[in-house]
């Protein structure tokens, strides 16, 4: 009895695979899975370089040198610049009210956070032409004072910060909950003024985290269409960024400038991958909480 | 420095409140909080260090009124239960902690931190260890940096949530007998709260007994354990078995028959005599206080402790010699001894 118990409960040899799946069952589902990759991921990718090339070196940087290309460029970098950084302050400020404390409301904040991403982006632009638009609610007002938020700067980085402020939030809630409040406790039983806390002790918790989010916000930033598209007005060389001036070049039938262009929100995609990978190898564990203790 | 505790409420929406604490621990005191979870040891210690404000009463260390000191002002030494040490700080960086951040008028010179860090890890016994990171420790090496962490900035009070609740038996012993020697040492005032009655009774000068928020009894080990104020005192230090029993003539009696237990007064009824398994000795089937069954036999370090099942089903604890002829099965009568009597509530 013992001696047949013995047998099966003896290890397999490492030949032997754990898995009992048929071996063309394995083969078909992964031959399934790259042609999709290939078709659907890897093929356009290869198209907008393809395109981008199709007159060489110079024809690329040309469109790329182009004056209203040049601007497109600066004005996404521009709201990049500000609605980051917005959504980081608010990013911390929320997960570290959400995860330290409790207060009332605080699921409500958790839904509401959630709800760019459940609204359409072409909404979320209507909505802020109807509020700053010159018939918009507030838009008679703005106009008397003189300030210009619809069809211009203002109204472009409103829309990107709301398109984009899940991102930053979503990373940090589950991280800093799972960290609990201990470590900052500890630092103030020493001594440590609540923001010396914050500094040397919350964000080095949560560095990797924040840039993991920082990654993906800025990445949706450059990136982001709908509403930008919307609140935008398509002002040639002062309300366009990369992706509105993508569109008009492509509508116009100028296709290297317009794949050269989109070349670059490629870059930046296929960067932005690379980093994130990075941050996932290296540091997956604290972007995920827990495990490092 | 001593620390006074005056009427301190805190009422909480579920558990773990307190209700009107006043408690000593004096200068130079190793004083044990005691109490199931719930009762409120931790919540108390907690004021104390100024992490949860109190709704009611003072705490005071010294002749200071720290009520209204903010935590950072306390100057608490506080080791937490999962001992919170900065994770990715090395472990000399988190002893240092609490020297860096103080204002520039008051932080040592780097020499001087450094000096003092490398006299902590001496103190805890994990010299060499300076530059590992709390992820490479073992749980009792952690304890010990939490603990130089805590003690690096000199404070006035000692503080510890379940220093070793989360350690493995072995470890635990020896830790306990370290932090004995390093409170020894320091001379600091130390309050550590736990629900491990061996460790608070081993480890303590006094114990402080907490239940659903309210001190049952502050006393030496000796005291709680001889002279219980209350019946959970008597019940949460240790087994103890009931008996009904009545008071005539100034005598207490159990079934009728007397028991060598003083009387609190004259006459009265109805009360419970509560009964330690060495209060209890075997006798002859039908004499004694109790008859019952020996359900079980086991050895308990130097002794033997049987177990006797009553005929109302209840199980009690019986001390007996190691080398005892009782065996499983047998039918003993117990007399009762000695025993500690309470009103019934």
């Amino acid at each position: 009895m013992s001696d047949a118990i013995a047998v099966h409960l003896a290890p397999p040899s490492p030949s032997v695979p754990v898995v009992t799946e048929r071996r063309w069952v394995r083969r078909l589902t992964i031959a399934v899975a790259l042609a999709f990759l290939f078709l659907f991921v890897i093929l356009p990718l290869a198209v907008v370089f393809v395109e981008a090339f199709r007159r060489g070196w110079g024809g690329y940087l040309a469109a790329l040198q182009e004056a209203d290309a040049q601007a497109a460029i600066r004005l996404t970098l521009t709201v990049a610049a500000i609605s980051v950084p917005a959504n980081v302050i608010f990013g911390l400020a929320a997960s570290w009210a959400i995860a330290k404390f409790e207060f009332k409301g605080k699921s409500l904040l958790i839904t509401l956070i959630d709800l760019p991403f459940s609204v359409s982006p072409v909404v979320s632009g209507l909505i802020y032409l109807l509020l700053f638009g010159a018939q918009g609610l507030w838009g008679s007002w703005l106009m008397a004072h003189g300030v210009k938020v619809a069809f211009a700067l203002p109204g472009i980085v409103l829309a990107t910060i709301f398109v984009t402020f899940p991102f930053v939030a979503r990373q940090l809630i589950p991280l800093m909950q799972e960290q609990g409040t201990a470590e900052e406790e500890a630092a103030l039983t020493l001594g440590a003024s609540g923001w010396r806390t914050f500094l040397t002790v919350t964000l080095p918790n949560i560095r990797w985290g924040l840039l993991y989010g920082v990654l993906l916000c800025n990445a949706r930033a450059m990136g982001e269409f709908g509403a930008v598209s919307v609140v935008s007005g398509h002002i040639r060389g002062l309300t366009n960024t990369i992706p509105l001036h993508v569109e008009i070049l492509y509508n116009e039938y100028n296709f290297v400038a317009a794949f050269a262009v989109a070349s670059l929100l490629a870059c930046l995609a296929l960067l932005t991958l690379a980093l994130k990978s990075v941050l996932e190898w290296r540091h997956g564990a604290d972007l995920a909480g827990g495990a490092h203790r | 420095m001593g620390i006074r505790v005056a009427g301190v409420t805190k009422a909480f929406a579920g558990a773990a409140a307190l209700h009107d604490i006043d408690l000593a621990v004096r200068p130079g005191e190793l004083l044990a909080l005691l109490g199931p979870s719930g009762s409120g040891k931790t919540t108390l210690l907690r004021i104390i260090a100024g992490l949860v404000e109190a709704d009611r009463g003072q705490v005071f260390f010294g002749g200071l009124d720290a009520t209204t000191l903010p935590v950072q002002k306390r100057q608490v030494g506080f080791v937490f239960q999962h001992y919170a040490l900065f994770k990715h700080m090395s472990v000399a960086d988190n002893i240092a902690y609490g020297l860096r951040v103080r204002t520039r008028a008051s932080r040592p010179s780097r020499a001087e931190i450094r000096r003092r860090t490398s006299e902590l890890l001496d103190l805890v016994q994990l010299s060499g260890y300076e530059s590992r990171f709390p992820s490479q420790l073992s749980g009792g090496q952690r304890q010990r940096v939490a603990l130089a962490r805590a003690l690096a900035v000199e404070p006035r009070v000692l503080l510890l949530d379940e220093p070793f609740g989360a350690l493995d038996a072995k470890v635990r012993k020896d830790l306990r007998a370290w932090l004995r020697d390093i409170h020894e040492r320091t001379g600091k005032t130390t309050v550590f709260v736990t629900h491990d009655q061996d460790e608070a009774l081993e480890l303590a000068d006094r114990v402080a007994v907490l239940n659903q928020g309210r001190l049952e009894q502050v006393g030496s080990p000796d005291d709680v354990q001889d002279h219980p104020a209350t019946p959970f005192v008597m019940t949460f230090l240790g087994q103890a078995a009931r008996f009904p029993a009545d008071i005539r003539d100034g005598r207490v009696l159990v079934r009728g028959k007397p028991v060598p237990v003083a009387a609190s007064r004259s006459q009265g009824s109805p009360f419970q005599l509560y009964c330690r398994p060495w209060h209890l000795k075997p006798t002859a089937p039908g004499q004694g206080h109790q008859t019952g069954t020996i359900s079980g036999v086991r050895r308990l370090g130097s002794m033997r402790r049987i177990e006797v099942l009553r005929a109302d089903g209840a199980k009690l604890e019986v001390e007996v010699p190691l080398a005892t002829s009782l065996r499983q099965g047998e039918e003993i009568g117990l007399e009762i001894v000695d025993g500690v009597l309470f009103p019934e509530s």
